[in-house]
C-alpha cells in the first residue's frame, strides 16, 4: 500500500520515558500499525538508519559527539522530524549540568563517587559536549511534542495527525514537564 | 534683594576687576584637573604676584577644548593658550599685553569659531565658587525680574515661546511641562534637577555644574515661582565629586545672599534646594526611577501614567528637567521668549551643548546653534579625524540613540531630524568613529552598556538585552547564522515595544541604526568570517570550517 | 453624591462594555471574562507592571499599555489579543523559560505553576531563544520553607506580599539586571532572618516552584493566592 509511511524513532539523551509512553498507546499501537512501518528504533533491530524516512520522532537532547553525529544524519534522511518530550524540546533534566560544566560532573561520577578505578572513561564512549542542547538549537525541527514524558494520548494524537498527512497543533494541548 | 541690591554687588564685583589690567584664567575642570591644571594656576600665581603687572588669576570652569588641556584664558584680550604646564607660566604672564606665546597654540584651530555660547557663556570666564562673579555677568537678574516683574503664568508664557524643549534626550517642550506642573493642584509640590547623566561619553552636565553652578540653582528657583513649588532636588552622580562640592559651595552662597530660602527677593516665595547623590545606576536618569531612588528607595522606574507632574515625588506634584534644561532658564527670562527662538530651526530652537569624543583631532564641549550640520561640528569645529584616517560614523544619542554614516553629515541637528534618521539627540554625548572602528562590536558595546545598566525589573529588558548581547557575540566572533540574525532582529523589535521605561524601549536602536546603514559589517561576520575594520577576533573554528 | 458620573463605556475587542470609572482595563476585562494573560499581577496586591504580559493595544496610543495598571476611559477601544501582541506575549514568556532553570519535569510546582499554565494558555511548544543555565542557588535554611532562584520569575510578588500584607519586609530585591536576586534582609539565609515571621505568604502567591513549602511537592499541593483580597479588605477596615 502506497500510504503506508516509514516511521523511525531515536533515542539521545534521555531516559527512555518518551518511548515507555509510546508503548502506553497500547492497543491503539495496533490500530495504528496497520499505517506505518517502523523502519529504525531502539524497539527493533536496524542497526543503520535507512535512506528516506516520512517521520522520526526523537527522544532526548543532544549531549554527546554521538549524538550530534546522529542527529544531523538523521534530520537529512527525514522529511518530517519531530522533537517528542521535554529532554529534546529544552534539554530538560540531561541539561541540568550545563549550569555546572561537564568537567565537575565528570569528576563526581567518575572519581569522588567511584569506589574502585576512580578515572574518566575516555575511550569507547563519546565525547559528553560542554553543553546539552536541545534538538531545534542543532538541526531544524517540525513538530514539537512537550511532555515529561508526553502521555500517550498526546503521542496517539500526533502520529494520527502524522500518518494522515495533517500536520499536529499542539499548541494548548500539551505543556511542559 | 532687589534689583538695587543686585547691582551693587555687580557693581563691586566690577570694581573689584577693575584693579587688575590683565586676568589670567586658568580651567579648573575636570578634564584640565587631571592634566594638573591646578599646579599651573600655583606657577602662574607666582609668577604674576613678582611680574610687576596688575594681573588676576583666576580659577574657572570648563573653557571647552578638554583635548587642548590645561587650558588658559587671558582676558581682556580674550586670547587662549591650550598645552600649558608649569614651566609655560613666565612665558604666559610675559605675553600679556604683548605678542602672544605662538608655542601655546593662540588660535587653538578654529575650535570656538562657529559655536555660540548661552549655556556656557559663564564657563572659563568666572570662578564658579564666587557667586559675586556670576552677579557680575547678570546672573539672578532673570530671578529677581521674574519675581519682581513677573507673574507665574508669564514666566511660562516666556518659556513657551522660547520654544525651549528637555536637553536631557526626550525633547518635551519645556513650557509645556511646566505649564501641566502649575496647573495641578497640591499643596506641596517639587522642581528636581536631572544631574545623573550617565550616557557613555556625556560630559555636558558635569561641566555646566562645575563651571557655573549658580545658573542651575536659579533656572531651578524661576521654575519654583513658576510652578509653585517650594522644595527642589538636585540628583547628581556620587562620581562627580568635583561638580558636587561647587554646587554645595554655591547653594550656600545663594541662600547668604538671599536666593534661595524664606522670603526670597522681600516676596512671599520661598524656595530650597537640596542635593541627593546618585549611587551609579544608569536607569535613575528615567524620572521615576530618579523620583524613587530620591525617597531611598530602589532606583526602578514605574510604568507612567501617573506622569511626575501629577504624582511624583512622595505623591506630590514634581517638576524635573535636566541640567542643561534649567541652565538656559536664565538668559530666556533675561532677554525674553523671542530671542531664544530666533535661534535654531523650525521646531528646536536655542544652541545644544555636546561632549564631542572618539576618533576626533579636538576633543571637548562644543555649544553650537541647533540646525548646523555635523560636518560643520566634526570637520569645522573638532577638526575631524586624526591621523589621516577616514571618517566612518558618528553615535550620538548614547546607548539610547544611533549611528550615521558619512552620507548623513550634511544633516542638520534637530531633535526631529535626527530621530528621522534612526538616532536621537539625547543628552548631547557625541562619538566620532573612523575606519578603524568595527560596527558590530559598536552595537555590541553599547548593547553590553545596556544590560549591564537594565534594573532587572521588566522581563523584556532584563533578559532580552541579554540575548542580543550574546547574539552580537556571536556575530563578532563569527559562529552566528542568518537564524541568529533574524532572531536579534525579532528580539529587538519585542525589547523595544514592550520593555518598561526608556531604557529597554531604546537599547536596539544601536543596533537597529548600525544594521540600517553597516548592515555589509554584519554580512561580512556572518557569510564571509571576516571583520571588514580588522577588530574582532574570530573564532579559529569558525574561519577554518568557512576556508 | 458625585458630580462626575463614575460609568465608563469602552469597547475590548469590539465588544461594548461599562466598567468603574477607578477600575484598570485588566479588571474590566476580567469582569466580562476576556482573558488577558498575566504573571506579576495578583489580586489584593499592588501593581508593578512588570511581567509585560497584560500588554494590549489602546487605539490612539503610541505604545502598548501594560493593562494593569491602565484605568479605563470613556470612549476606549482595546485589543487584548492579535498576531502581533500574540508574538511579543510568547517571545517574553521564552525569555522568561530562557533566563533562569525551569526544569518543569522535576519542579515541586509541576502541574501547579502559572508559568507553565502561560506556556500551555499562550500555546508555547518550545523555547526559540537560547537557553541561559546560570549558575543559581537555593536556600533551604529556613525550618518550613525553601527559595530556589532557579525557578524565579522577579515577579517580586514575594516582596510585596510581605511589606504590603504581612507588614514584615523581609523580602527584597537586590543586584541588577539579569543578576537580580530576591532576598530575605539583607541577603543573610531565610533561617536566619529576624524580621521573617513564618507566616508562609511568600510561598502561597509564589506563581512558581520558587517558593515552596519542605515536604510537600507535586501536582496536588495547591497555593492559595486568593486569601489576599479579604486580608487586605479586613486589614483596611473596609466594608466588602
Amino acid at each position: 500500500m502506497s500510504d503506508v509511511k516509514t516511521l523511525a524513532t531515536v533515542w539521545l539523551d534521555g531516559c527512555s520515558g518518551c518511548h515507555m509512553s509510546l508503548l502506553d498507546m497500547d492497543e491503539r499501537l495496533i490500530e495504528l500499525s496497520s499505517q506505518f512501518r517502523l523502519v529504525y528504533s531502539p524497539l527493533v533491530d536496524c542497526k543503520t538508519f535507512p535512506e528516506h524516512v516520512d517521520v522520526t520522532l526523537v527522544e532526548g537532547a543532544v549531549a554527546s559527539v554521538d549524538d550530534l553525529k546522529k542527529i544531523r544524519k538523521i534530520r537529512e534522511h527525514t522529511r518530517v522530524l519531530v522533537s517528542l518530550g521535554d529532554c529534546a524540546l529544552t534539554g530538560n533534566v540531561s541539561a541540568m549540568r550545563n549550569s555546572c560544566g561537564v568537567q565537575l560532573v565528570m569528576l563526581r561520577v567518575y572519581e569522588q563517587n567511584a569506589d574502585l578505578q576512580k578515572q574518566v572513561p575516555t575511550v569507547g564512549v563519546p565525547a559528553l559536549l560542554e553543553r546539552v542542547r536541545p534538538v531545534h538549537e542543532v538541526v531544524p525541527v517540525d513538530v514539537f511534542v512537550p511532555g515529561c514524558p508526553p502521555s500517550a494520548d498526546t503521542i496517539y494524537q500526533v502520529l494520527s495527525e502524522l500518518l494522515a498527512g495533517k500536520v499536529p497543533t499542539l499548541e494548548g494541548v500539551a505543556h511542559f514537564g | 534683594m532687589n534689583a538695587e541690591e543686585l547691582e551693587q554687588i555687580a557693581e563691586a564685583a566690577h570694581a573689584e576687576r577693575a584693579k587688575f589690567d590683565y586676568e589670567v584664567n586658568v580651567c579648573m575642570g575636570t578634564g584640565c584637573l587631571s592634566q594638573h591644571s591646578d599646579k599651573v594656576k600655583a606657577a602662574i600665581e607666582k609668577e604674576a604676584a613678582g611680574c610687576g603687572k596688575k594681573c588676576h588669576v583666576r580659577r574657572t570652569g570648563c573653557m571647552g577644548l578638554c583635548a587642548a588641556g590645561p587650558m588658559v584664558l587671558m582676558e581682556p584680550s580674550e586670547m587662549r593658550y591650550g598645552h600649558v604646564h608649569e614651566g609655560d607660566a613666565k612665558e604666559v604672564i610675559a605675553s600679556l599685553g604683548g605678542e602672544p606665546v605662538a608655542r601655546l597654540d593662540p588660535h587653538l584651530g578654529g575650535y570656538f569659531d562657529g559655536q555660540n555660547h548661552v549655556v556656557l557663556e559663564n564657563s572659563g570666564h568666572i570662578d564658579p565658587e564666587k557667586i559675586e562673579e556670576y552677579i557680575a555677568r547678570g546672573g539672578y537678574e532673570a530671578l529677581v525680574k521674574a519675581l519682581t516683574d513677573m507673574n507665574p503664568a508669564s514666566v511660562i508664557e516666556q518659556i513657551s515661546k522660547s520654544g525651549l524643549r528637555g536637553r536631557g534626550g526626550g525633547g518635551y517642550p519645556t513650557g509645556l511641562k511646566w505649564d501641566t506642573v502649575a496647573k495641578v493642584k497640591g499643596a506641596q509640590k517639587y522642581v528636581i534637577c536631572n544631574g545623573d547623566e550617565g550616557d557613555p561619553g556625556a560630559f555636558m552636565d558635569r561641566s555646566v555644574l562645575e563651571s557655573d553652578p549658580q545658573r542651575v540653582i536659579e533656572g531651578m528657583a524661576i521654575a519654583a515661582y513658576a510652578i509653585g513649588a517650594t522644595k527642589g532636588y538636585i540628583y547628581v552622580r556620587a562620581e562627580y565629586p568635583l561638580a558636587v562640592q561647587r554646587l554645595t559651595v554655591a547653594l550656600q552662597q545663594a541662600r547668604r545672599r538671599g536666593f534661595l530660602g524664606n522670603g526670597i527677593c522681600e516676596t512671599t516665595f520661598s524656595f530650597d534646594i537640596d542635593i541627593r547623590l546618585g549611587a551609579g545606576a544608569f536607569v535613575c536618569g528615567e524620572e521615576t526611577a530618579l523620583i524613587a531612588s530620591i525617597e531611598g528607595k530602589r532606583g526602578t522606574p514605574r510604568p507612567r501614567p501617573p506622569y511626575p507632574a501629577v504624582s511624583g515625588l512622595w505623591g506630590d506634584p514634581t517638576l524635573i528637567n535636566n541640567v542643561e534644561t534649567f541652565a538656559n532658564v536664565p538668559p530666556i527670562i533675561r532677554n525674553g521668549g523671542e530671542w531664544f527662538s530666533s535661534m535654531g530651526t523650525a521646531r528646536s530652537k536655542g544652541t545644544k551643548v555636546f561632549a564631542l569624543t572618539g576618533k576626533i583631532q579636538r576633543t571637548g564641549l562644543v555649544e553650537v546653534p541647533m540646525g548646523m550640520t555635523l560636518r560643520q561640528i566634526i570637520f569645522g569645529i573638532g577638526g575631524g579625524v586624526p591621523d589621516g584616517r577616514k571618517f566612518k560614523a558618528v553615535q550620538t544619542g548614547g546607548p539610547s540613540g544611533g549611528c550615521l554614516p558619512e552620507e548623513h553629515l550634511d544633516l542638520s541637528i534637530s531633535y526631529d531630524a535626527l530621530i528621522s534618521a534612526g538616532s536621537m539627540m539625547g543628552s548631547g554625548g557625541m562619538i566620532v568613529m573612523d575606519d578603524t572602528s568595527c560596527m558590530v562590536s559598536v552595537a555590541r558595546f553599547f548593547m553590553e552598556f545596556c544590560m549591564t545598566e537594565s534594573c532587572g525589573k521588566c522581563v523584556p529588558c532584563r533578559a532580552g538585552t541579554v540575548q542580543m548581547y550574546e547574539l552580537l557575540s556571536k556575530i563578532c566572533a563569527g559562529e552566528a547564522t542568518h537564524r541568529d540574525l533574524n532572531q536579534l532582529v525579532e528580539l529587538c523589535e519585542v525589547v523595544g515595544a514592550t520593555s518598561l521605561c526608556g531604557l529597554g524601549q531604546t537599547a536596539p536602536n544601536p543596533v537597529l541604526s548600525t544594521l540600517r546603514y553597516f548592515k555589509h559589517e554584519y554580512l561580512a561576520h556572518i557569510d564571509e568570517k571576516r571583520c571588514p575594520a580588522g577588530v574582532c577576533e574570530l573564532s579559529p573554528a569558525a574561519v577554518e570550517v568557512h576556508a | 453624591m458625585s458630580a462626575e458620573p463614575n460609568v465608563r463605556t469602552l469597547t475590548i475587542n469590539g465588544e461594548e462594555i461599562s466598567a468603574r470609572s477607578d477600575q484598570t482595563i485588566l479588571e474590566a476585562a476580567r469582569e466580562h471574562n476576556i482573558a488577558i494573560p498575566t504573571l506579576c499581577h495578583l489580586e489584593g496586591l499592588s501593581e508593578v507592571g512588570a511581567c509585560r504580559l497584560c500588554l494590549v493595544e489602546v487605539k490612539g496610543a503610541r505604545r502598548l499599555l501594560p493593562a494593569c495598571v491602565t484605568q479605563v476611559a470613556e470612549g476606549m477601544e482595546v485589543t487584548t489579543h492579535n498576531a502581533k501582541i500574540d508574538r511579543y506575549r510568547t517571545m517574553i514568556l521564552e525569555l522568561f523559560f530562557a533566563e533562569r532553570n525551569h526544569v518543569c519535569s522535576v519542579c515541586v510546582a509541576n502541574g501547579n505553576c502559572e508559568l507553565q499554565s502561560l506556556s500551555l494558555q499562550l500555546g508555547m511548544t518550545h523555547v526559540e531563544i537560547p537557553y541561559q543555565y546560570p549558575q543559581l542557588p537555593v536556600d533551604a535554611s529556613h525550618p518550613r520553607f525553601t527559595v530556589d532562584h532557579n525557578r524565579c520569575v522577579l515577579c517580586t510578588r514575594c516582596v510585596r506580599v510581605c511589606a504590603e500584607i504581612e507588614g514584615a519586609n523581609t523580602w527584597g530585591v537586590m543586584g541588577r539586571g539579569g543578576q537580580s536576586l530576591v532576598i530575605t534582609d539583607l541577603k543573610q539565609p531565610w533561617g536566619d532572618s529576624e524580621t521573617c515571621t513564618s507566616c508562609g505568604k511568600c510561598v502561597q502567591v509564589c506563581p512558581t516552584g520558587a517558593l515552596f513549602e519542605k515536604g510537600r511537592a507535586g501536582s496536588k499541593v495547591r497555593k492559595h493566592p486568593e486569601f489576599l483580597p479579604y486580608l487586605r479588605i479586613m486589614r483596611e477596615g473596609e466594608q466588602p
